[in-house]
């Protein structure tokens, strides 16, 4: 095993499977009777499944792993922990108990095992929640994740596709940790980049999910490996469009510069592959529309409530020191689905 | 002519050798690329147009691409990144652009019922061939055939198994009511329809 850690061969969400390769496999897949209970499952591609137990209570699941996409394993365990505990919160829900899932070559050192799960422990505490066990297999490679069970009321639940047209639409976090990490990878990301993706993909969604309860929320997913655009696809459901406005969107610059020099993931052309159709860019530079395709390896939420309400919103998450922007709206379904403007 | 080996390389490996590579060159020349995915095929395009290169590519066999810049003497301040730059070369048959334009449920004027059952056929031997097309488009009346109950769902379920692109537009589905009925494929527009046909090697309209 050369090095320390043969982390890095392109990890976090930058390892996902692309949208359309397996919306081919999950429509084949047999399906049982449908259970009225099961009120979200991956019919509608959303962030965790949500299982009703009885009027007012529901269990939130979520599974999330990935082989590493920074070298360090402390930071790496508390990346991947916080990128599965954000999928509870992208429902509306609370983590209680979470699994630990881990591939680890026989070869490796074991402390470094243990400074994965030290980090990713610390984030399930954080989130409030109990580590109650897990599974570890022998592997060529490191991959480490959660299996997280969360509750909700039914009736509070985040669907990730019930926006309105008239929303606004709130990102949380910035955009183009991928293209960091990719960067990072071959030597070419500044110490000070890679230390401000590391900070935003270590922060829990939790504080944000928590101030959007007092709002009106629609509609919220968390901005993962399908990439801002990809999200928002979703989000739009077939039946919605919207605007954004590029000059709120929330980004690290040097991403945008690192995508200038074509640093630049498969994840990102794979979502390209799969949403540029429905995405229109109206003076957008070449390093934006990738910082927008970028896979996020644990990122912010991208929120529709009304309009109205989404000031006070927005003055909430900012006091939290998240770098929360209104970044555009939802309109009737119109082409384009997608409308990305820059201003000239 | 320089030529770089990114067989085996992860995104963004192959276009990191290749800029060295055209570093390298300093000045006009050609850089020709081995890769093993299209993936990288598509990075190294979009480099390649956004740096006003000129550019083709060819999948040379299975898993394996080569990927030919140009580069220019006035090739370092493309002024128009939109400008195609881009000459694929269609070396397989796989590789070309035929797409199917399928403007009405029937086929041909005449008889309803016959050009019914006539389209029916076409989607099934258009199913069997060994060259199949790379993207079928569905509009106006067309929008009813990629639909629950259509009699050529199988068809083309077993058409989009094949990696056949079916794309049914979404102004039609909603015209006619049928949103929430697609049954195979992807809605599209006409931003994107426009782009198929003129962006194609040969269209097919039965």
């Amino acid at each position: 095993m050369p090095g320390p850690i043969t982390f890095c061969k392109g990890g976090g969400c930058t390892a996902k499977l692309g949208a359309a390769v397996l919306n081919r496999v999950l429509e084949r897949l047999p399906k049982g009777p449908p259970d009225p209970d099961l009120l979200i499952g991956y019919d509608s591609k959303d962030d965790a499944a949500v299982y009703r137990l009885t009027d007012d209570l529901a269990y939130v699941q979520t599974l999330d792993f990935f082989p590493p996409m920074v070298d360090d394993p402390y930071t790496f365990g508390q990346i991947a922990a916080t990128n599965a505990l954000n999928d509870i919160y992208a429902m509306g829900g609370e983590v209680r108990t979470a699994l630990n899932i881990v591939c680890f070559p026989e070869s490796m050192d074991l402390n470094i095992l243990g400074e994965i799960m030290r980090g990713g422990s610390e984030k399930v505490i954080e989130a409030g929640g109990v580590l109650a066990g897990g599974h570890s297999i022998a592997d060529s490679d490191v991959k480490y994740g959660l299996s997280v069970t969360g509750v909700v009321d039914p009736h509070r639940m985040y669907p990730n596709n019930q926006g309105r047209p008239g929303d606004a639409l709130i990102l949380t976090k910035r955009l183009g940790v991928g293209i960091i990490c990719t960067a990072n990878r071959v030597g070419e990301a500044s110490k000070e980049a890679l230390e401000a993706a590391v900070a935003s993909m270590t922060t829990l969604n939790k504080y944000a999910a928590e101030a959007c309860r007092s709002y009106t929320v629609h509609a919220c997913t968390d901005v993962t490996g399908f990439g801002f655009l990809g999200h928002l696809h979703e989000m739009m459901d077939g039946r919605l469009s919207c605007v954004i406005d590029l000059d709120h969107i929330p980004y690290f610059p040097q991403a945008a510069a690192y995508a200038d020099e074509f640093l630049l993931t498969a994840a990102a052309q794979r979502n390209r592959n799969h949403v540029g159709r429905f995405v229109r860019f109206e003076n957008v530079p070449f390093a934006m529309e990738e910082v927008l395709f970028d896979p996020q390896t644990s990122g912010g939420l991208l929120i529709a409530l009304p309009r109205e309400e989404a000031g006070s919103l927005l003055t909430e998450l900012k006091n939290l020191g998240l770098p929360a922007e209104i970044v555009g709206s939802i309109t009737e379904r119109r082409d384009p689905e997608i409308l990305v403007a820059g201003t000239k | 002519m320089i030529q770089v080996n990114a067989i085996g390389d992860a995104c963004p490996i192959p276009v990191v050798k290749t800029k060295n590579a055209i570093k390298e060159l300093n000045g006009p020349g050609v850089v020709e690329t081995a890769v093993d995915n299209e993936i990288a095929v598509q990075n190294l395009t979009k480099m390649a147009n956004q740096k006003g290169y000129g550019v083709k590519s060819e999948k040379v066999a299975e898993g394996r691409y080569l990927v030919t810049m140009t580069v220019g003497e006035a090739a370092s301040a493309p002024e128009e990144p939109e400008q195609e730059t881009c000459l694929v070369t269609p070396e397989s048959a796989a590789a070309r652009k035929n797409v199917v334009a399928i403007s009405s449920a029937r086929m041909g004027i005449g008889n309803d019922d016959l050009g019914g059952v006539l389209m029916k056929g076409f989607i099934f031997a258009l199913s069997q061939q060994d060259e199949l097309p790379k993207t079928i488009l569905f509009y106006n009346g067309g929008a009813t055939i990629p639909c629950q109950e259509s009699p050529s769902l199988e068809d083309l379920k077993s058409l989009a198994a094949q990696g056949v692109e079916i794309l049914t537009c979404g102004t039609c589905l909603n015209y006619y009511g049928l949103t929430d009925k697609l049954a195979v494929g992807e809605v599209t527009n006409m931003y994107n329809i426009v782009e198929k046909l003129t962006q194609a090697d040969l269209i097919v309209k039965p």
